[in-house]
């Protein structure tokens, strides 16, 4: 019963948090100066009908509540709108989607591999030159932004060492995601090791690991068993709201690395000024970004008695 | 509670740090005067660009020849030309004013949103909080970037003014709710008690003892937000949202080296090297204050 309770108070949470941030992004969006309906035609002049038209078609001339409430409620029932130009919101990302989950996916697990390695190995070495000259790696390199990273990756690994496709997808998975992935799973690895490292050495200091030494048990079962299986319960949850921020993340690679992907379609639409096709793309990034934290949370509460009561 | 006659090992050692002064501490970090050094250094830039752009002989960066587009280095300018033919070095030296000058002001402006908003929550009533602590949550539940792209690509004017605004108005959160944690914990003091037994009001105790009591750590946040603000800038501008065509800026400078990376790498390298070197010794300030005054941080 308190499980559920917990999980009700997560979702109004969710809900809360979904509304805002939709409603921020739609009043940003429409109450900013930028006319959509003139950026649409260009140099041209267009007639008054024809504004008047796509403005009655567009509940444009609508005060912005009305506008708000009649987009929420399409996207309840999964209708992201249509773009100035009638094409579906939800069908131009639909073929987009599966570029940018492969990416963020192969980034996450780059992320998980080299943040765990890199986290055991400190934790287990801490206080020593290999502790701090990994700390100082990992913190120089999520300090470098993206962009710089991503093209010093083409010059070097692209075209001076020719190993991997400069830009585009034509290799397909996995030659032609490596280099963007590895760009973006650099950025945030400072965050995960560091999280490994601090709840590997809680764990090794805490009595429950010192039994186990106790009872003789070898050092490899004890870290590899004991410590290891405590110690992922918060480098789990922060992987998971992780994976909502390489969704965010890939706007800038997609772009650099040509990936036809939902960050690089968010890109240009900001740049046509396509308001529903960015606040479409943007709310659908965030749903996501909020469903997996949901999720996450809840899982949380079922594999942690602690969290239940707090 | 057993556990309460042990102290932890850890935590011995932050204490006497504290009494021994944070301060002098820091100053026997080489890592911190080495990143100070070279801050030093891109600050001087920053504030007064002329001498410094001038060291080779060609201060100016308008001063551009097409005929010069690309080339690489020549008498007198050792680091070559970029697209437009003018000189990199003064384009990199006069780059450096934007990006500190965008990084502070928007840290400011977070800094300030945090402070008042996080001591509104930890002082006030119950609705204050809640309603605070709802509003941080509605703006931390979505990517910076992808807010800032949005704002920023409404907007019509887009210079060093504005893009600092927006970041800074998007940048709050994470200090806020680290400012109400740290007002509610130290509101619990004996001494804010006995400043309200005396019947000070609850604005001169926030001001005098609250607030000196509850900042810091927000104030070490507030260290690295400034290289991430530096980096939000240059992402930005490289996407071509944030500052544009008259003004110099590194994140311009990027932005137009990448379109010609195959062929001339070497107008891309001393712009990424000076951002990346400034959000570098930034964050590594932020980090040696942080381990110094943070005693959960030292291990």
């Amino acid at each position: 019963m308190r499980l559920f309770l917990t999980i009700l108070q997560r979702f109004a949470g969710f809900a809360l948090v979904f509304v805002g941030v939709t409603f921020i992004i739609y009043l940003t969006v429409f109450s900013l100066p930028g006319d959509a309906v003139r950026a649409l035609a260009g140099d041209r002049q267009l007639p008054q009908s024809v504004i008047d038209a796509i403005n009655a078609r567009y509940l444009l001339d609508q005060p912005l509540w009305v506008q708000y409430t009649n987009y929420l409620g399409n996207l309840l029932r999964g209708d992201l709108g249509v773009d100035l130009t009638g094409r579906s919101v939800a069908d131009q990302l639909a073929t987009r989607w599966p570029v940018t989950i492969t990416l963020a996916l192969t980034a996450w697990t780059i992320q998980l591999v080299l943040g765990l390695a890199i986290g055991i190995v400190s934790a287990l070495k801490r206080g020593t030159v290999i502790d701090r000259g990994l700390l100082v790696v990992t913190i120089a390199l999520s300090c470098i932004p993206v962009f710089v990273l991503g093209i010093t990756a083409q010059i070097v690994f692209g075209v001076r060492l020719d190993w991997l496709p400069v830009a585009g997808i034509r290799d397909g998975w996995p030659v032609s995601y490596l280099l963007p992935a590895l760009v973006i799973a650099l950025f945030g690895l400072a965050s995960v090791s560091r999280l490994v490292r601090g709840s590997m050495i809680d764990n090794l200091e805490a009595d429950y690991v010192r039994t186990a030494r106790a009872k003789g048990i070898g050092e490899s079962r004890v870290v590899g068993l004991h410590v290891m299986r405590n110690s992922l319960i918060p480098t789990a949850t922060f992987l998971a709201t992780d994976l909502g921020f390489l969704l965010g993340g890939a706007v800038v690679i997609e772009g650099i690395f040509n990936l036809p992907g939902v960050g690089n379609l968010l890109f240009s639409a900001i740049r046509n000024h396509e308001a529903t096709l960015v606040v479409g793309i943007s709310t659908a990034l965030i749903v996501i970004f909020l469903l997996t934290s949901l999720v996450v949370d809840a899982l949380h509460a079922l594999l942690d008695p602690r969290i239940r009561r707090a | 509670m057993p556990n309460a006659t042990v102290p932890k090992t850890t935590t011995i050692p932050a204490v006497r740090a504290r009494r021994a002064g944070a301060w002098r501490l820091l100053a026997r970090r080489p890592l911190f005067w080495v990143a100070a050094a070279v801050l030093g250094v891109i600050v001087a830039f920053a504030l007064a660009p002329a001498p410094f752009a001038g060291i080779f002989g060609n201060g100016d960066p308008r001063a551009c020849d097409l005929a010069d587009s690309s080339k690489t280095s020549a008498p007198g300018h050792p680091f070559g030309f970029d697209l437009q033919g003018c000189d990199i070095w003064a384009g990199a030296v006069y780059g450096a004013q934007s990006s500190l000058a965008v990084g502070l002001l928007a840290t400011a402006i977070s800094l300030t949103l945090a402070i008042v908003l996080g001591a509104l929550a930890g002082m006030g009533g119950r609705v204050v909080d809640w309603t605070v602590s709802r509003v941080t949550e509605v703006f931390l539940g979505f990517p910076f970037l992808l807010a800032a792209i949005v704002v920023l690509n409404t907007l019509g004017v887009r210079n060093v003014l504005t893009v600092s605004v927006v970041l800074g108005v998007f940048g709050w959160p994470m200090m806020a709710r680290l400012m109400r944690g740290s007002v509610r914990s130290v509101a619990k003091a004996d001494y804010v008690l006995a400043a309200r037994t005396m019947g000070l009001g609850t604005g001169r105790i926030v001001a005098r003892y609250v607030l000196p009591n509850a900042v810091q750590p927000v104030l070490l946040l507030a260290t690295l937000t400034v290289g991430a603000v530096i980096v939000a800038e240059s992402t930005l501008t490289y996407l071509g949202i944030g500052l544009s065509s008259p003004a110099i800026s590194w994140g311009l400078q990027i932005a137009a080296g990448s379109r010609v990376f195959q062929t001339s790498p070497h107008v891309l390298v001393l712009p990424s090297v000076m951002l990346a070197l400034t959000v570098l010794t930034i964050v590594a300030i932020g980090e040696e204050l942080r381990s110094v005054f943070d005693p959960r941080e030292r291990r």
